[in-house]
């Protein structure tokens, strides 16, 4: 027995695969939507829901960023804030050293170019910005552009609005593989329990990309890079903005395999504190790493003193889906007519997301992408290969 | 804030020094291992045989124990373990952890400024950590003088208070009796004692009962004590709602129908400033899931551990024992501790007996759990502004909001509406948010998907940091 | 047997020793002792065995300290809690 077909099947209901769903029925096809899980309950549940400019240089994810960023807004505005729980709260990144200082220097007028507002802060209006920092410290950048949403929210709420447009969301069905034509197109979708025709199939998979991807017919070098977030008890409004200190974007952009940690900081609706970040590359192993948490909280503290007399409350840990080069793969795949990929967003998928979603739509339609989607495309891994 | 870590290695590390782990201790410390015994509380004893801080205190409640020589018994066989130095008393583990090859199991002591984290290490862990009340939701159960049967029992057997003046004791399960009776002697007046469960409902397990008669003479014992002080007791008895303005004063009582639906004209509302409600107890996996050990769902719908005949769990060097392992009461938590504490000591008992004592007091707790289900209605008795989550305050209605959102389990309710995410992480909510979203979905509950807690108990962030190297962590 | 005394609200309450400050406000009438952040609904002791997260007080200026497991100890200064007890960081 298989299902209905559809224009589209989309495999992955986080943050990307809703919102390929939301922008591809928005473009008028028909979209069902396939997860082994619930909505949002892999890496979308697990991250801090930032939609970032103040981490990326000039470039093509800056690009997609600020793209991502003015939809996220049409978004709001149309469906209003609260359906996301949009808060155009800002980021201060703060060095805490004095060779850190002229380096954000030199990266916050780097990014001026792109497109990015950063103004610079010096050490004694830093409080001004976040009365509760610590101290001393020399002196930040504050980017008016960063966001942030409750990203399992988000992704419910694209999904819902999908949905509105007629969309299908099937969940705890697991994709197995592909059924193909004889010209090679897929026509197909197999998971564990029926069939679901279809024209096209998007691996939104994150994480899983790469499983996914070779089930499909077309492998893609997504891997996972781990990262433990500690959540504090609720409190009040202690931090106002999404506050970092300036060694992040290096650690974000490092290839170093082993761990590596800065202090982020932020508060949530919800009330309580999120502290992050670390990345370090080992699988999927799920062990709680006692001495990632201590670094966390050492840097934290060091950051924001009041916190050491605040209660760690949880931790939980995800894996960021990163490729070699730290882009996502966003196209076609032409080994195999009818796949499209949209994953690897390393740990800016919530941000990202929704110019993926419109890129997406716009390579199902046949539009002309509002976006040069080359350096995404999933086939450079191939070619060097080849 | 700072941190204590030995570079003693204890052979074996026991977790929670209630019935099961005290006799794990104590077994093994017998069997002549080196070993810790690690418990939040002052005194030893657990939730069971709790037992006050203070002598002079203790004298004043120690009628109220059952089976206080066998506790006494048992304390007297860890004093060798005291003496070297392995009895750590108010220590709250947060986590376990590994290192090089053995356990180290990381407590936090002391309050305030005074708080500290002290590592533990051990080649082998026998975890013991209990349970506590199972809840379920009612209209104004969030009101004060709403407490859990084990609350109100802690209040009494740990610090000789009585909860109230005017007490009704509801739910279900053996343990209500003991409640209701130990503070029907202690001076309260016990304004009813409401079991959900049919008096027949024993009946059908005739043959696990007859084997464990020592059980059935306790619980005559004390329903002679509440006829004595003429406590009503009835059965097939809910507690539906709870009222008041800013403490508890009145509760509904109403009659069960066989299927768990209020009997139509059977409410009736009684005066009370505390109600002690319970319906059975859940496990508490946090440190067993921490390490990756094996789960299953019992027959009480509980995640427990999966042990061998040993309390070996899935992980090489970690035993489980008692109510972690299957609600089963403190008679099967000592058989368990026994048998885990020599299979860690590296001397697995061969005395067959123990082993079919275990047998036995499992059907025993099979057939307990079968008498005493948790009546499906509760779920029909929420209203809209009943609150489900009392920590972050979610109610029916705004977990009911979820739905279209596409919430179809407890894991996808909490990232939506936040049931769970407050302090007690959902170990109070846990079980009603799976049975409310099960039933409103139709997809079965899936315990496991929200038993996982990386933080056993909150510590300050300070603390955590503590003992953090500042050469690894230098900030570029 | 011995009685000592904190201050609960400025008002001294008796103890006995080994006694936690719920079990001897419980004693002492006293049945709530915080309010929710959300709707500032009263709550104290429910679960009384350090679970729940109800029983919440400022000890010493320490707020969130459960009242079921904090031994009192004479002179100790214990007051109630409004929400997350952590007001005075609010920016």
């Amino acid at each position: 027995m298989a299902e209905p077909g559809s224009d589209v099947v989309v495999v992955g209901a986080g943050i990307i695969g809703a919102a390929c769903a939301f922008f591809g029925a928005r473009a008028g096809l028909s979209i069902t939507v396939l997860d082994r899980g619930s909505v949002g309950g892999g890496t979308t549940s697990r991250c801090e829901g930032n939609i970032l400019v103040s981490d990326k240089g000039p470039g093509p994810e800056l690009d997609l960023a600020l793209a991502s960023r003015s939809l996220w807004l049409d978004l709001a505005a149309e469906h209003g804030a609260e359906r996301y729980e949009l808060e155009e709260k800002g980021g201060l990144v703060v060095a805490t050293s004095e060779a850190g200082l002229s380096s954000l220097r030199s990266f916050a007028a780097g990014q001026g170019t792109g497109g990015v507002i950063a103004e610079p802060v010096a050490s004694e209006r830093l409080r001004d910005h976040e009365p509760n920092l610590a101290a001393g410290l020399p002196g930040g950048a504050f980017y008016p552009q960063d966001m942030q949403v409750q990203p399992v929210l988000a992704a419910a709420s694209l999904l819902a609005a999908a949905r509105d447009l007629g969309a299908r969301v099937v969940t705890g069905e697991e994709v197995t593989g592909a059924l193909r034509g004889a010209d090679g197109r897929i026509t197909a979708v197999r998971t564990a329990r029926t069939t679901y025709p279809t024209a096209a199939v998007v691996n939104a998979a994150g994480t899983w990309g790469a499983v996914v991807g070779e089930r499909l017919g077309g492998t893609v070098p997504v891997l996972p890079r781990r990262g433990f977030i500690l959540v504090t008890e609720p409190l009040p409004r202690v931090v106002r903005h999404k506050v970092y200190s300036a060694d992040y974007v290096d650690n974000v952009a490092s290839g170093d395999a082993g761990l590596e940690t800065s202090a982020v900081v932020e508060g949530t609706r919800g009330g309580t504190v999120l502290i992050g970040a670390s990345r370090e590359r080992v699988g999927f192993d799920e062990t709680l790493s006692v001495e990632v948490l201590r670094r966390l909280a050492a840097q934290a503290v060091r950051l924001f003193p009041f916190l050491a007399q605040v209660r760690l409350m949880r931790s939980y840990r995800g894996f960021r889906p990163y490729c070699p080069d730290h882009l996502p793969v966003i196209g076609s795949d032409r080994r195999v007519p009818g796949l499209l990929h949209a994953c690897g967003h390393e740990g800016a998928g919530i941000g990202l997301a929704p110019a993926t979603g419109r890129l997406v739509a716009d390579l199902l339609t046949g539009a002309p992408p509002q976006l040069d989607p080359a350096a995404f495309d999933p086939m450079r891994f191939v070619l060097e290969d080849a | 804030m700072g941190t204590s870590r030995s570079d003693r290695v204890h052979d074996v590390v026991v977790v929670g020094a209630g019935p099961a782990g005290l006799a794990a201790a104590g077994r093994a410390a017998a069997l002549g291992a080196d070993v810790a015994l690690v418990d939040g509380a002052a005194v030893p004893g657990g939730q069971y045989w709790r037992q006050p801080a203070d002598d002079a205190l203790a004298g004043s409640v120690a009628s109220l124990h059952h089976g206080l020589a066998r506790y006494r018994r048992l304390v007297e066989r860890v004093r060798g373990i005291e003496a070297a130095g392995g009895w750590f008393p108010r220590h709250q583990v947060w986590t376990v952890t590994r290192e090089e090859g053995t356990f180290v199991v990381l407590a936090i002591t002391g309050t305030g400024a005074e708080e500290r984290e002290v590592g533990i290490r051990g080649r082998r862990l026998v975890l013991a950590p209990g349970a506590y009340d199972r809840q379920v939701p009612f209209p104004g159960w969030d009101l004060p003088g709403v407490m859990t049967a084990g609350g109100v029992q802690a209040l009494l057997k740990g610090h000789a208070v009585t909860a109230g003046r005017r007490v009704v004791v509801a739910g279900t399960g053996p343990f209500l009796l003991p409640v209701a009776a130990g503070l029907a002697e202690s001076g309260a007046t016990v304004a009813g004692v409401h079991e959900a469960a049919s008096p027949l409902a024993w009946g059908r397990h005739i043959g696990a009962v007859v084997r464990n008669v020592a059980k059935l003479g306790e619980g005559a014992g004390y329903v002679r004590t509440l006829a004595r002080h003429r406590v009503p007791v009835r059965t097939r008895s809910v507690v539906v709602a709870a009222h008041g303005e800013q403490v508890l004063e009145r509760l509904t009582v109403a009659r069960l129908a066989a299927d768990g639906s209020v009997l139509p004209g059977s409410r009736t509302t009684v005066a009370a400033d505390v109600l002690a409600v319970g319906w059975g107890f859940t496990p508490q996996l946090e440190l067993p899931m921490a390490l990756g050990c094996a789960t299953r769902v019992d027959v009480d719908g509980s995640l427990v551990c999966t042990v061998d005949d040993q309390q070996r769990s899935s992980v090489e060097g970690v035993f489980v024992a008692g109510e972690a392992c299957g609600i089963g009461g403190a008679d099967l938590a000592v058989v368990e501790g026994e048998i885990a504490g020599a299979a860690a000591a590296g001397t697995p008992l061969t005395d067959r007996r123990l082993l079919r004592r275990r047998l036995a007091l499992r059907r025993f707790a099979a057939a307990m759990h079968a008498a005493h289900p948790v009546p499906t209605g509760w779920i029909d008795r929420l209203t809209e502004d009943t609150v489900v989550c009392r920590c972050e305050e979610v109610t029916v209605g705004r977990l009911r909001s979820a739905l279209p959102l596409g919430a179809d389990d407890a894991r996808s309710a909490k990232l939506l509406a936040r049931p769970g995410m407050g302090w007690c992480q959902g170990r109070v909510c846990g079980y009603a948010v799976s049975c409310v979203m099960s039933a409103w979905t139709g997809v079965p509950p899936s315990p496991v998907s929200i038993a996982a807690r990386s933080v056993a108990s909150p510590l300050r962030l300070g603390t955590v940091a503590a003992t953090e190297d500042p050469s690894s962590a230098a900030e570029s | 047997m011995t009685e000592q005394s904190f201050t609960f609200d400025g008002r001294p309450v008796a103890f006995r020793s080994g006694q936690s400050l719920g079990a001897a406000l419980t004693a002492a009438g006293v049945r709530s002792w915080r309010t929710t952040r959300a709707d500032g609904r009263p709550r104290g002791l429910f679960c009384g065995i350090g679970v729940c997260f109800d029983c919440l007080l400022v000890v010493d200026g320490r707020p969130n300290e459960r009242a079921c497991l904090q031994p009192a100890a004479a002179g100790m200064q214990v007051e109630s809690q409004e929400g997350t007890g952590h007001g005075h960081l609010e920016v």
